[in-house]
């Protein structure tokens, strides 16, 4: 059996890296596992950076990852690239699990963030890397003068259709009801855009295609009339849902999967586990404000082990 | 050769096509942040597999040719080798164990 550390943090991205930063600082020297495939977070997916406070001229996303790392690191935060398979927060200590090998630990940041959310239409899984991405950021540099569709219509999903008219020739936003969720910037700057255009009140049946895509059969939302559109490539961005998985039956949350805590604090139900960033936040979702509850949670443990020290 | 190995348009048919051993083909570019996530992955599994397996990177925005002959329409994207054809292919990034079950035909 191994030692019993003070802190273990459970995921990356701004809220891991900045709870790693502040519990290193703070002398607990807190074990992080990272993921092996999903260190740096839904940054590691982005471009520029534009509004993180303290970068005029933005910064590239997993740049700035890899420099909250390195800060972390600098501190003596021991940082593991794996993944946790299983956890036991309700025992004492509690325990962290990556395949056999268990960790024990006094107190518990949980900072697992949220992954995209899929269409769960036909064709969607089998033309993934056929036309069918995640990223325009990795992936829009295929679709040079090709027709694509950007389903959602959120910000992130304003972002992409932008971005892509950089390589495509012209960008179709599909979304299911007749406007946008996204900030009126975003909005302004999709509209203004004259690569792109717009398919309302209609949603993904079926993404067509044999062997890459060559369409996506829409369904009108209203009147369920069905239309062929057709691309050569289609980008989802119908936002995210938490990465809870591993805390069902143990941790609190409410009914789209996010963990529950005592705001303003980060305290989850279970005594000494606390979580940050986006696994908790289905509003905000943004860097700073990430990074900003990793420190509250780091804080928070902090001043749970002096409590629980005398 | 324990480490991965730069190909490109040029030397991928030496390289790749006929080099004796199976080869891991990383699809990869600068902007791509789940490819710099599954590049030390790669690194440890050229190590550790060096006799069964060789992995080589190659860069999709210097050597379209390739890329675009192959249907690379997203990256990170794995191709493996053998005599010369396609026998598996993994898309997006994966953790180390995941593209191990994956690849574990050819270790």
């Amino acid at each position: 059996m191994t030692d019993v550390r003070d802190v273990i943090v459970i995921g990356s991205g701004p809220a891991g890296y900045t709870a790693a930063i502040y519990a290193a600082r703070g002398r607990l020297h807190p074990l992080m596992f990272e993921g092996s495939v999903t260190a740096g977070g839904a940054l590691m997916n982005t471009t520029d950076v534009e509004n993180f406070p303290g970068f005029p001229d933005g910064i590239i996303g997993p740049d700035m990852m890899d420099a909250m790392r390195k800060q972390a690191e600098r501190f003596g935060a021991e940082l593991v690239a794996d993944d946790v398979t299983a956890v036991d927060l309700l025992a004492n200590p509690k325990v962290v699990s990556v395949g056999s090998v268990d960790y024990l630990a006094k107190t518990v940041i949980v900072a697992t963030g949220s992954r995209y959310r899929e269409l769960a239409a036909d064709g969607e899984k089998r033309l993934s890397g056929h036309g069918v991405s995640w990223c325009a950021t990795c992936d829009g540099f295929f679709f040079r003068e090709q027709d694509i569709a950007v389903v959602g219509g959120g910000d992130s999903a304003m972002e992409e259709a932008t971005f892509l008219t950089r390589f495509a020739n012209k960008v179709t936003v599909v979304h299911r009801r007749d406007k946008l969720r996204a900030s009126k910037i975003m909005q302004d700057r999709a509209f203004d855009n004259p690569k792109i255009g717009f398919r309302w009140n209609s949603e993904v049946a079926e993404v067509l295609g044999e062997g890459k895509v060559s369409g996506l059969r829409l369904r009108d939302t209203k009147t369920a009339e069905e239309t062929t559109l057709p691309v050569n490539g289609v980008f989802v961005a119908i936002g995210h849902e938490p990465r809870t998985e591993l805390f069902v039956g143990q941790l609190p949350m409410d009914a789209e999967g996010y963990l529950l805590v005592e705001h303003p604090s980060t305290r989850t139900g279970v005594d000494g586990v606390f979580a940050a960033g986006d696994v908790v936040d289905h509003t905000y979702r943004q860097a700073v404000t990430a990074a900003g509850t990793g420190c509250a949670a780091a804080l928070d443990a902090e001043r749970w082990l002096a409590d629980h020290e005398s | 050769m324990g480490t991965t190995k730069i190909v490109t348009d040029d030397s991928f048919e030496v390289d790749v096509l006929k080099n004796e051993k199976p080869v891991i083909v990383d699809y990869w570019a600068e902007w791509c942040g789940p490819c710099r996530q599954v590049a030390p992955v790669l690194e440890e599994i050229a190590k550790e597999h060096a006799d069964k397996i060789d992995v080589v990177k190659l860069n999709i925005e210097e050597n379209p040719e390739t890329a675009q002959k192959y249907g690379i329409m997203l990256i990170p994207t794995l191709n493996v080798f053998s005599g010369g054809e396609v026998v598996k292919q993994v898309v997006g990034a994966k953790s180390k164990s995941a593209l191990l079950r994956e690849i574990a035909d050819f270790l």
